[in-house]
């Protein structure tokens, strides 16, 4: 069930990200990673394991609707929801400023490994990629954080508001 | 595996993760050299794979070959040992009909030269002592082989036929203590008669001390015996002494290599003395 529901959000984050995203950010600098944001989120709540499949599926997913190197996309994301998934299980990531970190170690991971292997293989170059990962890592751990709390606040918030419509009756 | 036991092992599922994009990634990429990073990194590493079960093979098969097998090498080892000595055994064949041949061919030989009525026969036994040097040969009174026939080979003069039966002779030959035979030297005529010691060896005895014997002189049949041909011969002197008596005292080696006595003539022209001897009487 969690495993559908992980699969879900890949799956709505990426076609948030090639449709809304580009116009909700479009002032921004920093290119917002959202299926990223939810891989962290899954690797965080489920564990490492669940965190490599999503980390995988989502990956290559973006990979296949791109036009890069199917799989450089996909290993980067394994590896950041194997980290979200084991610094999960080994810390207490519930607060939101220890989520803001990991969600900024977790995208320097994937650009360094993205941008590192792209350049590693010599399929292209990127230009002043440490101003661009140094942006998009605080840009991805504010929305991502803002995220979680939604997320995780929203449950509650609907069982509050039931209640008191419960209670005026 | 179950799928709880894969929750358990992150590492695992990892590093298939991980593989799975290395080799994704490796499809799509080529090398400096220009060819696909997988098709090069596969087949470095199937290569190595390859390398490494040919190493094991070679080895399974150099220990089968070195030891497995050698059952089968051993009994081939036993076959061809076995080949090889059937082999030998025929070469010694091969050689004893080449010599019997060869003696075959001298005896024709000396069947011509000596114009003589004469039968070969083959020794097919020895003596049964060895006090007394006989043989016996596989002719006897069937062909027409009768008491004191001379028997020869291409060598020189053997010895007498004593007993003849219907299909074989017993022969008694010259160097034994009883046989005799009229023997002169070749080079000087002199005359006398040769006897046999026992030892291998022949005496020549009655030869005057004034005759002129020298080692080395031959010595042939005289025929003055009725037994042997004329002028076969018998040995060589070798040693002879002047006695203290009238006669020398010779020792001669025989021409024969008695030992070594295969196939034989039988001579069934009596000697001219013999022929001279049967017809006085008739006169």
């Amino acid at each position: 069930m969690r495993g559908a529901a992980a699969l879900a959000a890949i799956l709505i984050s990426i076609a948030v990200q090639t449709t809304l995203a580009r116009y909700i950010f479009a002032g921004s600098s920093a290119a917002i990673d959202l299926v990223l944001i939810v891989v962290v989120y899954v690797g965080i709540k489920s564990g490492p394991v669940t965190g490599v499949v999503a980390g995988t599926v989502a990956g290559l997913t973006v990979d296949a609707l791109s036009s890069g190197i199917l799989g450089i996309g996909g290993l980067a994301k394994t590896l950041v929801g194997f980290l979200s998934g084991l610094l999960g299980t080994q810390f207490i990531v519930t607060a939101p400023l220890p989520r803001f970190l990991l969600l900024v170690v977790a995208t320097v991971l994937h650009q360094a490994v993205f941008t590192g292997l792209y350049q590693l293989l010599n399929l292209g170059q990127f230009p002043a990629p440490y101003t661009s990962i140094v942006g998009q890592a605080f840009g991805n751990a504010f929305v991502g954080v803002v995220a979680f709390q939604m997320i995780e606040w929203f449950p509650g918030f609907v069982d509050r508001r039931r209640a008191g419509r419960f209670l005026k009756r | 595996m179950a799928i709880a036991d894969i929750k358990q092992r992150p590492g695992v599922v990892l590093g298939g993760a991980i593989l799975l994009h290395v080799i994704l990634i490796s499809a799509q990429v080529n090398t400096a050299s220009g060819l696909p990073v997988l098709q090069v990194v596969t087949f470095g590493s199937f290569s190595e794979v390859q390398r490494g079960t040919m190493a094991v093979i070679d080895g399974v098969r150099g220990l089968w070959s070195g030891y497995v097998a050698l059952q089968q090498v051993q009994e081939e080892n036993n076959a061809l040992k076995q080949e090889m000595a059937a082999m030998q055994v025929r070469l010694q064949q091969e050689r004893t009909e080449a010599q019997r041949t060869d003696n075959l061919r001298q005896l024709l030989e000396l069947r011509e030269r000596a114009q003589l009525d004469t039968v070969a026969a083959e020794v097919i036994a020895g003596g049964a002592s060895p006090d007394f040097k006989t043989v016996t040969i596989d002719k006897g009174s069937s062909d027409s082989l009768a008491t004191d026939m001379a028997v020869i080979s291409p060598a020189g003069v053997v010895g007498r036929v004593i007993l003849p039966s219907r299909r074989a002779s017993k022969v008694q030959l010259l160097i034994d203590r009883n046989a005799a035979a009229g023997a002169l030297i070749e080079r000087t005529r002199v005359q006398g008669v040769v006897v046999g010691i026992g030892d291998g060896m022949l005496r020549m005895q009655y030869v005057p001390g004034t005759a002129d014997v020298k080692t080395g002189d031959l010595v042939v049949t005289s025929g003055i015996d009725g037994i042997y041909p004329k002028g076969f011969v018998i040995g060589m002197i070798d040693h002879a002494d002047r006695g203290a008596g009238a006669y020398h005292e010779i020792v001669i080696r025989p021409a024969v290599d008695f030992s070594r006595l295969e196939e034989v003539l039988i001579v069934r022209t009596p000697p001219a003395s013999r022929t001279a001897v049967d017809e006085e009487p008739g006169k």
